[in-house]
């Protein structure tokens, strides 16, 4: 029988088909479930690196010493491990090693919408892309030979679609692999100068021989139909194409990079009208371009957003979709929010109240930005608000410091907001750095981290002291808050904005998610009391509402966490705990 | 399943209300009944108190694994607002089952805008085949307000005509044991609703 599985889980599979023996990641949608499926075989060493250069130069060690390796990143994961990426190009591989790059066309849970195939062309790699759980399973498992043979890493691009979505899957047989010799071979493996030269010879020779084995590969496959029209396709688009044209010729192709020439060459001659529907970046297109062959593509297709089967329908037989069903009013969106109980929560409310600058970092505290709480002027990637506070700081001069203040999660700071941090204090800056400390990884789905104390697979390991890093630093003034004491974090940021030296403030207090004993008590609101002020909607709770008929806040129990946030916000005393029955 | 055509079903919610696990076991005895299936799920962000869908597709031989706008022949949706935001993937024939469940999202948390009314009439001006259920009452009927999607569970499962014992199947695959009974309870209550 076939089992279903999403791609994610079918990637592991095949690894695990393909003999892999290590593991590693840092958490990230849509890549996140590939490595905690891989912890749960025993013979498979897997971690949660810092961050994903860590976790591919540890790949790249696994490889070196002869195993076959996983390392699974999001696409901007990626961006973070290209140093050791671009160069392990040219060093190769011993043990096969796949590395999984998982892209998010529509930015699900993303802050770009790059499409990592780039990486292939530069970093010159072999790139597969599957187009559903099969292939992702088969072309894992195929990857690790690949990696093999041809002596260097390979890529395999998925994209959220293809993560996330369940396909039936046949399963094969596990492979007996051998862990391979390590041969001491320092022109190989030590890329000073003079050997690089050698080496970066041997990729462009690798390159070639990927693209005569691409000419033939059964990964790239042409399957004529009608003729009027023709499709290249890779990935999840295949699918749209073959369910809105089933009849049009279609170029499915496997391997992304480096492509065919000849196959599509072929392919282009016998059809009238070439185009090409790739997910994001004209990719295939460019290059069917240079090699002068009229194609289309990114003239009728957008370079934004996910494409969906209606899109594809739409573009290439005109047919507008879906029912256009109007309302009467305006529908509200409905944007993710903190959970109740959320520590970030009361972290945000001050910062709004208090009117400072801050700037922003990336996990489930991104949602500070989002109304009514609207207290983060600036997020780019993991890691930059230490540095684009001391940028701020630096430009702005030492008044506007006393406004500013950086906020980071613990996960983050620990996979990119360290080397910020000594920055700050080399260069003295007077920083305030509020680290939210709330032992997890939440925004991917609670993932531990070294400042967890636990490993992948929830065994104790060394609790990562955070205060006392941020002392060895050198920040002379470390303060830890209870989140949810708003008088108490208020008076410590006033403090430390105060000074004129670099301060971090760890706030700490868990996920409310992976807090198991919630109070069983609940409140209620002494309408005699309440003032219809709203102040406590300004939390932006779902726990709490406001009832425009009686003009009186009300609570929504069963979301409802009784942390004590709204108690401490409101001015008249109207929120208490009712009587246990 | 030769030659079946290809069916396709909506569930829409608000993150953390359990759509994934409706999806999963519909999509579950499906596979079991020898179809070709595909479902796609959310994951990451918007699981926190976002919109959500989960998309399951079924047939002799099925390509994409989501809906196509307009085409989707059944929606559950487990909230009204929901409902009306993915109306417009529905077949003007198909059939809408609405979870009689009201969550503010954060617009009209924040007092920006009003959680609008009469949903559930103007959706019947669009598909006539809507009806309102209770799932999450008929859930704390049965001793627990998180079986709603279980209870939801068990009146797609009648609609389509899935065997009772095979979701049964799926759910005790699916669900933590010390769960079981009250899903159990859930699933039959929705089942035998219709
Ligand atoms: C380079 C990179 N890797 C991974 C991610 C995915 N991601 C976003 S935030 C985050 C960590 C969040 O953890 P933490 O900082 O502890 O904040 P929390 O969500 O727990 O509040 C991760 C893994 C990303 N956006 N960029």
């Amino acid at each position: 029988m076939k089992n279903l599985m999403i791609g994610n889980e079918a990637v592991a599979r095949g690894a695990y088909e393909a003999g892999v023996r290590a593991a590693t990641a840092y958490p990230g949608t849509p890549s996140t479930e590939i490595v905690s499926k891989l912890a749960e075989f025993s013979d498979v060493y897997s971690e949660w690196a810092p961050n994903e250069k860590v976790a591919l130069e540890v790949g790249a060690g696994a490889s070196i010493a002869g195993v076959r390796t996983l390392v699974a990143m999001k696409h901007v994961g990626v961006n973070v491990a290209a140093d050791p990426l671009y160069t392990f190009s040219y060093t190769g591989v011993n043990g096969g090693l796949v590395l999984v790059s998982a892209d998010d066309p529509g930015m699900f849970s993303s802050q770009n919408e790059q499409d990592n195939r780039g990486y292939g062309k530069f970093a010159k790699l072999m790139v597969l892309e599957p187009s559903d759980s099969q292939e992702a399973k088969d072309f894992t498992r195929l990857a690790f030979h690949l990696s093999e043979y041809f002596d260097g890493p390979i890529m395999l691009r998925i994209t959220t679609r293809l993560a996330h979505s369940q396909t039936l899957v046949e399963l094969g047989e596990i492979e007996q692999v051998e862990i391979k010799e390590y041969k001491k071979e320092a022109p190989k493996y030590v890329m000073l100068p003079g050997y690089a030269k050698e080496r970066h010879i041997a990729v462009e020779q690798r390159i070639i021989k990927q693209r005569e084995y691409a000419e033939t590969s059964e990964l790239n496959v042409i399957q004529w139909g009608d003729r009027k029209l023709g499709i290249v396709t890779s990935g999840v688009s295949y699918q749209y194409v073959k369910e809105v044209l089933p009849h049009v010729s279609v170029l499915k192709l496997g391997i992304v990079n480096p492509l065919p020439e000849r196959l599509i060459k072929e392919f282009a001659a016998g059809v009238e009208r070439l185009v090409v529907v790739e997910e994001l970046e004209p990719f295939i297109e460019e290059q069917i371009k240079i090699w002068g062959i009229t194609v289309e593509g990114k003239n009728i297709f957008s370079l934004v957003d996910e494409y969906t089967p209606e899109l594809v329908e739409e573009k290439l037989l005109g047919n507008q979709q879906g029912n256009d069903f109007q309302f009467k009013n305006d529908l509200p969106g409905r944007p993710p929010l903190l959970c109740p109980g959320c520590p970030h929560r009361g972290v945000f409310y001050t910062l709004n109240r208090m009117k400072l600058t801050v700037m922003g970092d990336i996990g489930c505290y991104t949602l500070g930005a989002l109304a009514p709480l609207e207290a983060i002027d600036a997020c780019i990637c993991m890691g930059a608000s230490i540095g684009s506070a001391l940028g701020f700081e630096k430009a702005k001069g030492d008044a506007y410091d006393r406004k500013t203040v950086a906020v980071i999660g613990d996960s983050t700071f620990v996979h990119s907001g360290i080397t910020a941090l000594i920055d700050v204090v080399y260069n003295k800056g007077t920083s305030t750095v509020l680290i939210l400390d709330n032992d997890t990884t939440a925004m991917t789905g609670h993932q531990n981290h070294p400042g967890t104390g636990v490993t992948i697979d929830n065994k104790p390991t060394h609790k990562l002291d955070l205060e006392a890093l941020v002392k060895a630093i050198g920040v002379e003034h470390v303060r830890i808050v209870d989140p949810l004491r708003l008088n108490e974090l208020r008076k410590v940021l006033q403090e430390e904005l105060a000074r004129l030296e670099p301060s971090v403030i760890i706030a700490k207090r868990p996920c409310a998610l992976i807090v198991k004993d919630h109070p069983k008590q609940k409140y209620f609101v002494d309408d005699d009391k309440c003032k219809s002020c709203k102040l406590c909607i300004k939390i932006g709770c779902t726990g709490i509402s406001f009832n425009d008929e009686t003009k009186k806040a009300y609570f929504n129990e069963h979301n409802c966490v009784t942390c004590g946030l709204c108690p401490e916000v409101c001015s008249f005393d109207a929120i208490s705990l009712k009587e246990e029955h | 399943m030769e030659g079946t055509k290809t069916r396709n079903i909506l569930i829409a919610g608000v993150g953390g209300q359990g759509t994934l696990l409706t999806s999963r076991i519909i999509a579950w005895v499906l596979v079991d009944m020898s179809y070709d299936v595909k479902v796609s799920e959310v994951h990451g962000m918007a699981q926190r108190g976002g919109s959500v869908v989960s998309q399951v597709r079924y047939g002799s031989k099925v390509y994409s694994p989501v809906i196509k706008k307009g085409d989707a022949d059944i929606l559950l949706a487990f909230e009204k607002l929901e409902a009306a935001r993915w109306l417009n993937y529905v077949k003007p024939a198909g059939k809408v089952i609405i979870n009689d469940e009201q969550v503010d999202p954060l617009p009209v948390i924040s007092g920006k805008m009003k959680y609008p009314q009469n949903l559930e009439k103007q959706i019947v001006g669009f598909i006539n085949d809507a009806t309102l259920v209770k799932a999450t009452d008929i859930a704390v009927s049965c001793g627990e307000i998180r079986a709603a999607n279980v209870v939801l569970v068990g009146i797609l499962a009648s609609v389509l005509n899935l065997p009772a014992e095979k979701v049964k199947e799926a759910i005790k695959e699916m669900v933590p044991p010390k769960a079981l009974t009250v899903n159990i309870k859930a699933f039959e209550a929705g089942y035998n609703l219709v």
